[in-house]
């Protein structure tokens, strides 16, 4: 196992290896410093304050410490009923706010049984719209790391294209980013007119403009010499570290909770999970990537085999009555009131939910005592799992390495730091 | 599949588990805390199991626990152990997850450290401890994680009052109501 790690990691190193900088290292004072990197910086996403010991150029030891985000989603949420949490949920991967809307639903109706009675239409929309926010996931995510390394094109035409799924999603649930469309029991409410035509165009645009810039990116000089060989990991590593999603996949675990542990109706569409050799920054952009590629194909498929039906599951405790039995009849405002005031009631037990994030799986862990509101929330967030490896990864890189590492770790700040 | 892990610690660790249980599909081992780090050990090398990929650590606080619809000895009462500690558990061979869950007495919540068998466990350890002010014993580096040095108690157990607010920076030198300050207000 040593000699593989050995191996690879002269391999991947190419010109920097550890032994060169070293050479160079004779040349510069003796003495470390100590270097502030954040909370505010611009090449950091989020807020994240690092602590570098340098050598020359070089870092040493480093510090990472998170909290500059901590909004309390967890003490927040046992005071909120379980309709209430889904805004927080927004707010904790805010650049594919769609998939965590969709695991806090299922870990809730995992807890009520609902898991199997969802209507067909319903799971297709949570699938359409969690493939949508991957899309502008990895897409912000490319870009924004394109842009810090100084490929401005290629991050405006990412966010040209994120926008127009954004205004798709808006179309959908009314809201451009914060979208709490999701509910326990189904969606909020059905697609808008239109929406398959506008999908489709969206998606053959999306594809045009990923040419261009795949163009741009993949063999370009700058870019693959900043990339490639930087922040490499091992598969072991990875799997011991507890990576999951595009960074453990591009050091070749083969693991996606929508294959390995199959929910809603991925398994009725046919897609393939992109898978590593290396490791490196350039690796995870390449498994970024196809990803991009493969939530197209979902999509596709989805919009050609989504069924008609309700939106909602048929179950009074968890939907809301029709509004006109609210406004006519006394049973149903009272209903309509208990279910706001109260929440929806959650029978007493513990339940792990998790579903694959745009960085990996996100899971919910939820202990529920019988009242409308969680007595426990948890959220194993992947953003913040994967900051905790970050110092490793940065160890004996130059500081001008830092930037593509945490870009392509994707850490983003409101779901690590809750 | 999941249920033969179940079994399978029983078998070889039997003395050291005092319960198991499977909820929604999930498999829950209840673990003595003197026995963890053995039970862990076995879990993570043995061939049957291969536990090599961390998942994650939390804990919850019993002290409101009073469930609705169900007989009052489950609700928490003194001299039940107040805190659970979760470890979930995954295998990237096997493709099963196991959760062991340790109760921890109020009076002394430490347990030992699974921070040197899955190194993910390091920084949600501190978390664990950060936000519940569990202890882990031997673990690396056991310092807060999102809150600051000087934060008092712990926020995420149940007596920590959602409202009470504890600034960083104290500006007991400005005034109270700016406005009303000298020069604003009085024309």
């Amino acid at each position: 196992m040593a000699t593989d790690a050995m191996s690879l990691k002269q391999l991947v190193l190419g010109h920097k290896d550890v032994q060169d900088l070293t050479d160079v290292e004779v040349e510069q004072p003796p003495d470390l410093m100590t270097v502030n990197m954040g909370p505010s910086h611009p090449a950091m996403h989020g807020t994240v304050r690092i602590v570098l010991t340098v050598d020359g150029e070089r870092i040493v030891k480093s510090d990472i410490q998170p909290g500059y985000l901590h909004r309390c989603f967890e003490k927040e949420s046992e005071h909120a009923t379980y309709t209430q949490v889904f805004p927080y949920t927004d707010r904790l991967n805010y650049v594919s706010p769609m998939i965590n809307n969709c695991g806090w639903a299922m870990a809730v109706e995992k807890l009520m049984g609902l898991t199997e009675r969802l209507p067909k239409r319903t799971e297709y929309i949570r699938v359409i719209v969690s493939e949508m926010s991957r899309m502008t996931d990895h897409l912000t995510c490319i870009g924004a790391s394109a842009m810090e390394l100084g490929a401005f094109t290629a991050f405006l035409y990412f966010l040209k294209a994120r926008e127009w799924i954004y205004e798709l999603l808006e179309k959908v649930s009314g809201a451009r980013l914060t979208h709490s469309y999701i509910r326990v029991g189904g969606v909020s409410k059905d697609l808008p007119d239109n929406f398959h035509e506008e999908l489709t165009h969206t998606l053959n645009e999306t594809e045009k403009v990923m040419v261009e810039v795949v163009a741009m990116l993949n063999n370009n000089k700058i870019f693959r010499d900043r990339m490639a060989g930087i922040g490499a990991m091992t598969k072991a590593d990875a799997i011991a570290t507890g990576c999951v999603g595009p960074i453990a996949r591009s050091a070749g675990v083969d693991y996606d909770v929508r294959k390995d542990y199959p929910y809603s109706v991925y398994p009725e569409v046919e897609f393939d999970v992109p898978v590593g050799t290396t490791g490196d920054c350039y690796d995870r952009y390449l498994v970024r990537v196809e990803e991009l590629v493969q939530s197209i194909r979902i999509l596709r498929q989805c919009l050609k085999q989504i069924p008609d039906g309700p939106v909602m599951v048929d179950d009074p405790r968890v939907t809301l009555p029709p509004k006109t039995h609210t406004y006519n009849t006394i049973e149903s405002m009272i209903r309509h009131f208990k279910h706001i005031v109260d929440g929806i009631k959650v029978p007493a037990g513990e339940a792990y939910t998790f579903v694959e994030g745009g960085n990996g799986e996100l899971g919910f862990y939820i202990v529920a005592d019988g009242t409308g509101r969680p007595y426990k929330a948890y959220v194993r967030s992947p953003a913040f799992v994967h900051l905790s490896t970050a110092g490793q990864l940065i160890h004996n890189h130059l500081i001008a390495d830092v930037v593509p590492i945490f870009g392509m770790i994707n850490m983003i700040g409101g779901e690590c730091d809750k | 599949m999941a249920q033969k892990v179940l079994d399978g610690l029983l078998k070889h660790h039997g003395s050291a588990v005092e319960r198991t249980g499977s909820q929604h599909g999930d498999e829950i081992a209840w673990i003595k805390r003197d026995q963890l780090l053995e039970v862990a050990r076995w879990l993570k090398t043995d061939p049957s199991m291969l536990f090599d990929a961390p998942v994650f650590v939390t804990a919850i606080d019993w002290l409101d626990y009073r469930p609705l619809n169900r007989p009052p000895s489950e609700a928490w009462a003194e001299g039940k152990p107040r805190f659970t500690v979760c470890y979930q558990l995954r295998s990237q061979t096997h493709r099963h997850r196991i959760r062991l869950e340790i109760e921890l007495p109020e009076t002394d919540p430490r347990l030992p450290s699974l921070s040197s068998l899955w190194p993910a466990f390091d920084w949600q350890e501190r978390e664990t401890f950060d936000m519940y002010g569990i202890k882990f014993d031997a673990h690396p580096d056991l310092r807060r994680i999102y809150m600051y040095e000087e934060f008092v108690g712990y926020p995420l157990r149940k007596d920590y009052p959602k409202e009470k607010r504890q600034p960083l920076v104290r500006r007991d030198d400005l005034p109270l109501n700016p406005i009303k300050a000298p020069g604003h207000g009085d024309r």
